[in-house]
């Protein structure tokens, strides 16, 4: 695939004085006939649906910072005009909220599918590492335009997160001091996050231009997790559109009906009560949680008793995923073929799933019933701490331990030569179908 | 062989994703605490079609002009949103607001503070549809040293900012309660059971069976018979709550009925052109195995 | 049988040229989408309410004193209101048919009927916005100092590069003293 010839053939004059110059036509066509694997099946159509979510916020934020005001006595205010005054600003605002869950919720999905086929295998380590750059931006992103309404949770999941900062050893407070602006979360941090929130999504995007390159040059993975060989290209490939742009269109039309349905009918759902307050630098409200998509990491954060070691474990979380290649030592790249390592995966959902739970709820609070069991160490048994550490332990044990292992260990089932095989044995449809 | 464990693991992810999203759901309602939970106020704008009571709201700004307004500001309102589509005065008469001659009257009857455009002296003028609502105090601090120091909130997006929206406002303004035996009182304080809070210090009784609620610093606003409605509705304290209630759900969230009526046409667009595009993929890919 | 299944091209519809209805139907409800899209993204643009419910003010004309002017802001934009002295009246009323008007008006049709010595226009010149000055000129009018537009005291142009006169607001007299404009 990396070797696809351009097929473009400039038609007009105009198209080949543009085509020895400035050759953008050409690169769009040669996207456009990318050969692509005919068996991808729906998990691929996330990148396609992140596209638009991409395309989605950065043009709704644009649009907000229009009539958005960076300043403590005003933010407030100025969101809540968008939401009243402005023509259409509700929906506007609304469709900006909502679409960073929806932007996370395609992400996971994305990342997923990449984890269960392998597609972070050689020879595509750098589109799975710069998907991890994009992954780390978009929460960064994600967190400094929560700050902005400013409201009771968007000052102090601020006060809560620059703090994490603070517990690096030595040079913690000053650094701390310099990211704020001053002593504590006010105007400065306010305004400084004001305009990192408007700069970071077009540094995704740059990284999202890095990202396809990478994936033009290596090829895409496929459901069957085999490289093509050359004499079945014809075979196995399809150009990319007309066959890849109406999948990944009726998904992404999919998608919008999900992301209509919280935009019109639950567009606070996702969201907390709280950051209905204005802030109040004097009063924090009786129980802080992130937003939904951070809950993993923040379960992650709150398991380890020690502060500095909690932010390590935190960014520890995210970063085993850049070397992830190197953790997996199996030569198979789908999870189709190891069913041993498929039952850890399933497993590492539900971790998942359970840490996102845990980081929503109280650490003393009991987990089944309301009794207690016993004490170990610094907190009973039966507590969300404990089934955190629980989950933590899996989380870590899963890319450590686990991945390393099973490669070498399992015996994969056999695997088909060429990816038209289980089309031909159904293998394919009867998963697309389960 | 292989083909019985795909099918499993594909439901499988599908299963957990779908108790991920549970879970998602449940958790701010396990976290919420130990106050009651909020009795239905049975409201005309519950559900994907439900749209504002005219009546209803008119009611609720008497209610909220002639009770709250005593103390809470509503600083996002201004007596022209009175006016707009799907507001208490709302007349298609009047598409600018600004015009329409019951808003016009409803803020003539309110003095607001100004300062003089030549003199630069603090004057009382008459309200105009664009002022914002009249804030009993003249500041933050004036409201919290006016109400023993805890500064009465902000009433423009309650609904929004609470759990159980109108519910729970309607739930607690007609939710008061004395308190069970074995609840020592704060000075100052209402016990009610609807409000957020953990009454386990002030509880002398079975640790295990805490009452549900929290102290609030509000006594009980509203009696019976204490606003006069004209329309022959009910005139309780359970009335009274769900009507300003209403009212509150209405500055909360003023574009709901736009919102829900717009996200109608929204996903019905998009249901037919996902059809359409189904269509055309099955065109497409007609006689090419995938 | 194997390559017959993976094979493509089938006449109906694996030719990816082929344009039959339902393309050409999907295709046009995206570009449907895109423009529904589109135009909140536009209106959003638009004045909002809270600048639309600023529209209109109330002046009392005593502040003005017999011969001098007060500005006073609308819109955002200056409003001129000027007590003109018999003096000045007489010589507008004697140019309302001069040949020099590039948009000819009387007086008259600039004022309100019984308020005559009061003049309400908008302090923009017509030309690109400046606002001119009171009282310089050569028609004992304004001044524009941008582009040298002169215009006379019932705020005509009479000469330079502006060509219309300054504009005269919606208004009305509340009483004989206050008037409300917009």
């Amino acid at each position: 695939m990396s070797d696809h010839e351009s097929t473009y053939v400039p038609k007009t004059g105009v198209e080949k004085w543009l085509d020895t110059r400035l050759p953008i036509i050409r690169f769009g066509a040669d996207y456009m006939s990318l050969p692509t694997p005919r068996n991808l099946n729906y998990w691929w159509t996330f990148g396609g649906i992140l596209a638009i979510c991409l395309m989605t916020q950065i043009i709704t934020g644009i649009v907000l910072a229009m009539h958005y005001t960076p300043h403590v006595d005003l933010a407030f205010a100025s969101v809540e005009r968008i939401m009243r005054d402005v023509n259409g600003g509700w929906l506007i605002r609304y469709v900006h909220a909502n679409g960073a869950s929806m932007f996370f919720i395609a992400v996971y999905l994305h990342m997923l599918r990449g984890l269960y086929y392998g597609s972070y295998k050689a020879p595509r380590e750098m589109i799975w590492i710069i998907g991890c750059v994009i992954f780390f931006l978009m929460i960064a992103t994600a967190f400094l335009g929560y700050v902005l309404p400013w409201g009771q949770m968007s000052f102090w999941g601020a006060e809560v997160i620059t703090n994490l900062i603070g517990a690096i050893p030595g040079v913690g407070e000053p650094i701390l001091i310099w990211l704020r602006g001053g002593p504590a979360i006010d105007n400065a941090t306010l305004n400084r996050f004001f305009s990192l929130h408007y700069l970071l999504p077009f540094a995704i995007l740059g990284c999202v231009v890095l990202h396809l390159w990478a994936l033009h040059a290596a090829g895409q993975n496929n459901p069957v997790g085999i490289l093509i060989p050359k004499d079945r290209a014809k075979k196995d490939l399809l150009p990319f559109h007309p066959y890849f742009t109406v999948k990944d269109g009726f998904a992404i039309i999919l998608f919008l009906i999900l992301f209509a349905i919280f935009v019109f009918y639950q567009p606070n759902a996702l969201g907390h009560a709280d950051n209905y307050i204005p802030a109040n630098p004097l009063q924090t409200p009786a129980h802080i949680v992130p937003e939904w998509y951070m809950l993993p990491f923040y379960a992650i954060l709150r398991a380890i008793p020690d502060k500095f070691g909690g932010v390590v474990a935190m960014f520890a979380a995210i970063g085993v995923l850049f070397v992830l290649p190197w953790l997996d030592t199996s030569k198979v790249r789908s999870m189709r073929y190891r069913p041993t390592m498929r039952t850890f995966f399933i497993i590492f959902l539900v971790v998942g799933v359970g840490l996102g739970w845990c980081g929503g709820q109280l650490p003393d609070s009991p987990v089944i019933g309301s009794f207690k069991t016993f004490t170990l160490f610094d907190g009973d048994l039966n507590s969300y701490l404990w089934l955190t550490r629980l989950f933590t332990a899996y989380y870590f044990a899963f890319f450590f331990i686990i991945m390393p292992l099973v490669g070498l260990k399992e015996t994969p089932l056999p695997i088909p030569a060429t990816i038209s095989e289980p089309v031909l044995t159904g293998a394919d449809a009867a998963e697309q179908k389960g | 062989m292989t083909i019985g464990m795909k099918t499993v693991s594909i439901k499988t992810i599908i299963a957990s994703a779908a108790v991920a999203v549970g879970l998602m759901a449940a958790a701010p309602a396990l976290a919420s605490g130990g106050a009651a939970h909020p009795r239905s106020g049975g409201f005309s704008f519950d559900g994907p079609f439900g749209t504002y009571d005219q009546g209803q709201l008119q009611r609720g700004y008497k209610v909220y002009h002639e009770v709250c307004a005593a103390c809470h500001s509503m600083n996002l309102m201004h007596y022209r949103n009175l006016g707009d589509a799907h507001g208490p005065f709302w007349n298609p008469k009047y598409p600018n607001p600004n015009d329409n001659p019951v808003v016009k009257a409803l803020a003539k009857e309110i003095q607001i503070a100004d300062i003089d455009s030549e003199t630069g002296e603090a004057i009382q003028r008459d309200g105009t549809p664009a002022d914002k609502f009249r804030n009993p105090y003249p500041n933050a601090t004036a409201a919290a040293a006016g109400n023993g120091g805890a500064a009465p909130p902000d009433l423009s997006v309650m609904a929004k900012a609470r759990h159980g929206g109108a519910d729970y406002i309607y739930s607690l303004l007609s939710g008061y309660k004395d308190a069970p035996a074995g609840v020592t009182i704060r000075d100052g304080q209402h016990y009610n059971p609807y409000m957020a809070g953990d009454l386990t210090p002030f509880w002398t009784g079975d640790p295990k069976h805490v009452p549900p609620g929290g102290f609030i610093a509000m006594p009980p606003p509203l009696q019976n018979g204490q606003v006069t409605y004209d329309d022959g509705s009910p005139q309780t304290v359970d009335q009274y709550a769900k009507d300003v209630a209403a009212f509150i759900a209405w500055t909360s969230e003023p574009k709901m009925v736009e919102r829900k009526q717009a996200g109608f046409g929204v996903i019905i667009f998009l249901l037919i052109f996902a059809g359409i595009t189904y269509a055309s993929y099955r065109r497409i890919w007609k006689g090419v195995a995938h | 049988m194997a390559e017959s299944v993976v094979h493509t091209e089938s006449p109906e519809g694996g030719d990816p040229n082929r344009r039959d209805f339902i393309h050409i139907a999907a295709g046009a409800a995206a570009v449907g989408a895109g423009a529904m899209i589109a135009w909140p993204l536009i209106n959003q643009m638009n004045p909002a309410a809270d600048t639309l419910a600023l529209a209109s003010i109330e002046f009392d004309l005593t502040k003005v004193q017999e011969g001098q002017q007060v500005v006073i802001k609308w819109q955002g934009k200056p409003v001129f209101v000027r007590y003109r002295t018999p003096a000045e009246l007489q010589r507008v009323i004697a140019d309302d048919h001069a040949p020099d008007l590039k948009e000819p008006q009387t007086d008259a049709e600039r004022t309100k009927p019984g308020h005559e010595k009061y003049l309400v226009v908008v302090g923009s010149c017509t030309h690109l916005g400046c606002v001119p000055t009171f009282g310089a000129g050569d028609y004992g009018g304004w001044f524009c100092p941008c582009h040298g537009s002169h215009y006379d005291a019932s705020g005509r142009i009479r000469k330079g590069p502006a060509p219309l006169n300054l504009v005269v607001p919606n208004y009305d007299y509340l009483s004989d003293t206050r008037v409300k404009i917009g």
